[in-house]
């Protein structure tokens, strides 16, 4: 058995301690410690994405992060992201513009594309393209998604559009 | 195989020294090439698992006289967004712009990139050029010990480096270059994102007049270590950079490099890229000017 530590840290808004091995990883905490199995393991290794959850609001793969460096951090994983208990922008723009087939890899994709736009509310549709370089999906073709991308962030802009 | 037995987190560096100070350690950042390494059981952990990234005092870049110093903690994509470097040596931001995807560039450290001494370490290329010196600090007999070392000695072999047990690695810093430096970073693999290099060619020098002088070439993916190319920069010292003297940069390239055939490219390969990449940079290095 790996040495526990116990750890503290804000999970999407609310205070948590748990205690957890200190080699295992983020994405495995929040899976099958914590119970959140929207965020997805895909390659475990930090090329597809699947994981993505955002540490302090910069976009992190969980798979490469350590759980004990949660602590003391806010985080915040697809369970979290939410507009008055219902999908937020971005969460609709995907299923509006059909940016969902199988959807493995949507929660890293949604958790991505809120740091993106977050960051940068006016992307060209390179940059946007850019910012998704470290997602992979192998079932839309990325068109839809990147679509999706650019339609939440010309409404938040108050552009509604389509 | 060891166990871990205790976690630390400090927050200062002196508290880092000195819990590493018997060499006991396993010291992490980002943790993204740690814990694949972990994974796989490539490395095992220390009785000690120490995370630096509390460390704020170890993050950022900052202007020093005529040096930069850019800390140990700094993220790549800090790295991508800084101003002074974007002004001043902007070949590492745009090395930093080709590395990996977004999320890693977030996690991933200047010094974990350094320290995990991959032959194929992308943002060791442009410090190369930069003739860039690692900061090491241990706890000596109740007192800070630094030191220094050129980054080109710094490797030993794939994952190997002279940082000592007992050290930790602060920072790395490199002379500001004058207002004639150019330089280029290229890197080859099947796609733009993600991929590990399976070449990487960095060339600079001060350019005047179509002339390439304090010429500096290095080269990743092609050896045990991240390399510089002694004479390659022999090649095109002080020689006005047309075509014959590109070709012979290419063959001395080609010469200089010693790869080795793995699941990304074969040694051939890779040595064809070579020649091919160094022609390609040495052209765009000498009209960035333009």
């Amino acid at each position: 058995m790996s040495f526990t530590q116990e750890i503290s840290f804000t999970l999407n808004g609310k205070q948590t301690t748990v205690s957890i091995p200190a080699d295992m990883d983020t994405l495995t905490m929040l899976r099958d410690v914590l119970q959140l199995t929207g965020t997805k393991l895909g390659c475990g290794e930090g090329e597809c994405g699947a994981c993505t959850i955002l540490v302090d609001d910069v976009a992190t793969n969980s798979c490469l992060m350590f759980a004990v460096d949660c602590d003391g951090r806010h985080i915040q994983t697809i369970e979290g992201v939410q507009s008055e208990g219902g999908l937020d922008l971005l969460q609709r723009e995907f299923v509006e513009k059909g940016a969902v087939q199988c959807g493995f890899c949507t929660p890293g994709l949604v958790m991505q594309g809120t740091a993106m736009l977050r960051e940068n509310p006016n992307m060209s549709e390179v940059e946007i393209k850019r910012g998704l370089e470290g997602n992979l999906c192998r079932c839309t073709g990325y068109k839809k998604v990147i679509d999706a991308t650019a339609s939440a962030m010309a409404k938040s802009r108050g552009e509604g559009q389509g | 195989m060891a166990q871990i037995e205790a976690y630390a987190a400090p927050s200062s560096i002196e508290e880092a020294a000195k819990l590493a100070a018997d060499g006991n350690a396993t010291v992490f950042a980002g943790g993204t090439d740690l814990m694949l390494q972990a994974k796989s059981g490539a490395k095992t952990f220390s009785p000690l698992l120490m995370n630096l990234r509390r460390v704020e005092e170890m993050r950022g870049v900052t202007e020093d006289h005529d040096f930069v110093r850019i800390g140990g903690l700094t993220t790549v994509t800090d790295v991508l967004r800084d101003p002074l470097l974007r002004d001043s040596v902007p070949v590492l931001c745009d090395t930093a712009d080709k590395f990996a995807s977004g999320q890693i560039r977030n996690s991933a450290t200047i010094g974990g990139n350094i320290c995990n001494a991959s032959p194929a370490g992308d943002m060791i290329i442009p410090l190369l050029l930069l003739d860039a010196e690692v900061e090491l600090l241990s706890w000596v007999d109740d007192e800070a010990n630094w030191r220094l070392i050129p980054l080109q000695n710094f490797f030993k072999g794939p994952g190997q480096t002279k940082k000592r047990a007992n050290e930790i690695l602060t920072g790395v810093k490199f002379k500001i270059p004058s207002s004639e430096f150019v330089a280029g970073f290229v890197k080859f693999g099947t796609r733009p994102s993600l991929d590990i290099s399976v070449v990487s060619v960095g060339i600079a020098g001060r350019l005047s007049a179509g002339t390439l002088t304090d010429a500096r070439v290095a080269f990743g993916a092609v050896a045990p270590i991240p390399m510089r190319g002694r004479e390659t920069e022999a090649a095109i010292e002080g020689m006005t950079i047309d075509e014959a003297t590109i070709a012979t940069a290419c063959v001395k390239a080609a010469d200089e490099v010693s790869p080795i055939d793995d699941v990304r490219a074969s040694a051939w390969y890779r040595r064809e890229l070579i020649k091919t990449l160094t022609g390609r940079l040495l052209r765009h290095v000498v009209h960035s000017g333009d």
